[in-house]
């Protein structure tokens, strides 16, 4: 556990120094406050709460912006220190290599949840002030979208250990992450509308449908922020989604965990096999 | 027998494909012992440190350090009494040489006083709070030694320790290597300079995966059984050609000529050379090392 601690807390140290972590919190902060504000304009026509306005806008910018973070901190994890020639040292300390993985993971983890807390917080606070109180319906959504934003980052954490582990190259590691986040965040969904489309629901059934969203964490967690309210619904276009959807807010969360899970393991796995 | 040597490996393979990097490598290494292994880059020194850490495992052979298997499950149990200097050592250069030595320290559970002392003994006090960026190569050597002294080893790995290093701070390396043997330490160290293999107890010298030989200088000069050069100079070079006549001497120039023996012959040569008149002054050169290599490499090929 101690050396868990030490790799982690070397991590979120060296995220400090490089400058990533408040180059994070910066752009994230200054996205939400772009967001929230013009997001929240036109609302009072539609008599919706600016904050369930802002959640949509902000799970959007979480699609795209949190993986690449995420993939940013950790495609050079393992591989670049291997290029550095720092691994092969660490690896010579009394420590097994699942440490390595997992105190990184919890750094880099750190450091992203701090960005999107501080980052999304600042866009809520903000809109406290114009907007006056919130009720709870729309603080829970908030909290949810703070917190499954969080989720996704671990997932491309965790798929960015699994590059970073499998590839001898760090230039390798850089184009396969980037081909990840083209893949999961914008192709997926490309390819499946235009199935859906074009088979005109003879074959894939609701259910089915459903099923191939699970294929995709960023489909999921548009599921568990967009579709998780009757009144967000509507705004973000998913109300029709919303209701066929079969599957639980807990299950739609335990999928996403498990997109931590798999390729974290995998990861680990990889590593473990590697020379170094 | 094998729990009494610190390190013990015997017909050590490893194998990459169909090419051996190490190949049926015998070593043992007893406690408080300093073996050096020279070698060309691409001999397979490095690889077989890295195994003798555990870091990779051999393709054949046995490895025991400290008597357990460094790649098993014990070995963690006592990696904490194990340093290790690599080649090229490198550091995240963000962080200040502290706070590298305090990180690695944690992680071998070393009270963080004891990390401070060892930078002051490196001689990197002064730079303690600078990024590691801004050092140079032979103070991120002097780092690098520092980290591998943490815990106080019973047994080193040091791979080109001295590369970078400016005579002074050597001196302090080879302070630092005689106190870690006075105190039982067992090393065993990879170099390309004389001046650090002349610290060892004992040379291996390695060629493309193989262990050609491993014993004392002395012992390995009487194995490749290479001649001595004895180089005079002398006041008057036609005075001397009488002398240089019986002789098969080769000229360097007007005034200086070369010849060779054997070792036991070494007395001899010198006392018939310093009867001739007017020698100016005689050097006696013996084999360097790399001859001995060539040499050594050359009889195992045949």
């Amino acid at each position: 556990m101690n050396a868990i601690a030490t790799i982690a807390g070397r991590e979120i140290r060296d995220g400090l120094r490089n400058r990533w972590a408040i180059g994070a919190v910066l752009l994230m902060a200054g996205l939400a406050l772009t967001l929230a504000f013009l997001g929240s304009a036109p609302t009072g026509v539609v008599g919706a709460s600016p904050l369930e306005v802002t959640v949509v806008s902000l799970s959007s910018l979480t699609i795209f912006l949190v993986p690449l973070i995420a993939l940013l901190l950790s495609h050079d994890a393992i591989v670049g220190e291997r290029d550095r020639g720092t691994l092969l040292l660490l690896l010579s300390y009394p420590l097994s290599r699942w440490h390595v993985l997992f105190g990184k993971f919890l750094g880099h983890l750190s450091i992203l949840t701090v960005a999107t807390v501080l980052g999304y917080g600042a866009a809520g606070v903000a809109l406290s002030f114009t907007a006056g109180e919130f009720d709870a319906d729309s603080l829970g959504s908030f909290a949810r979208l703070v917190g499954s934003s969080v989720l996704l980052g671990a997932v491309f954490v965790a798929l960015g250990y699994l590059i970073s582990a499998t590839v001898r190259e760090r230039a390798t590691a850089a184009g396969l992450a980037i081909g990840i986040w083209l893949v999961l965040v914008l192709l997926y969904d490309m390819a499946l509308l235009g199935l859906v489309v074009a088979d005109q629901g003879r074959t894939i059934s609701a259910a089915a449908f459903n099923w191939l969203l699970l294929l995709d964490p960023a489909d999921i967690f548009r599921l568990i922020n967009l579709a998780g309210l009757s009144r967000t619904s509507l705004f973000a276009g998913m109300a029709g989604l919303a209701e066929q959807m079969q599957f639980g807010r807990a299950v739609l969360l335990t999928a996403l965990a498990a997109w931590v899970a798999v390729p974290l393991a995998l990861a680990a796995f990889v590593f473990s096999r590697k020379e170094p | 027998m094998t729990i009494s040597q610190t390190i013990f490996m015997e017909g050590v393979s490893k194998r990459y494909g169909d090419s051996y990097v190490v190949r049926d490598v015998d070593l043992s290494i007893a406690p408080g012992e300093c073996v050096a292994i020279v070698g060309h880059n691409g001999a397979g020194k490095s690889t077989l440190v890295k195994m003798a850490l555990g870091l990779i495992t051999p393709t054949a052979g046995r490895i025991a350090l400290l008597g357990e298997n460094p790649a098993g499950r014990h070995a963690m149990a006592f990696r904490s009494r194990i340093g290790f200097l690599p080649e090229n050592v490198a550091f995240s250069a963000a962080m200040t040489g502290r706070e590298v030595l305090r990180f690695y320290a944690r992680l071998k559970q070393v009270p963080l006083g004891g990390a401070d002392r060892l930078l002051e003994r490196v001689g990197l006090a002064a730079a303690a709070r600078r990024r590691v960026g801004t050092y140079s190569k032979g103070m991120r050597q002097r780092l690098g030694l520092a980290q591998a002294l943490l815990g106080e080893p019973r047994v080193l790995f040091l791979d080109e320790p001295t590369t970078g290093l400016d005579i002074e701070s050597r001196q302090m390396f080879y302070d630092v290597m005689a106190e870690l043997r006075d105190a039982g330490a067992t090393l065993l160290l990879s170099s390309h300079a004389l001046s650090d293999i002349e610290q060892a107890d004992r040379i291996a010298i390695m060629k493309a995966g193989r262990m050609l030989a491993c014993g004392a200088l002395p012992e390995l000069r009487r194995l490749a059984d290479l001649p001595l050069r004895i180089r005079v100079h002398v006041v008057d070079g036609n005075a001397a050609r009488e002398f240089t006549a019986r002789r098969s001497v080769q000229w360097l120039d007007d005034l200086r000529f070369e010849m060779t023996c054997a070792d036991d012959g070494k007395v001899e040569a010198i006392r018939s050379v310093s009867l001739l008149q007017g020698v100016r002054d005689i050097e006696v050169m013996p084999p360097t090392l790399v001859d001995l290599c060539d040499e050594l490499t050359r009889e195992a090929a045949e």
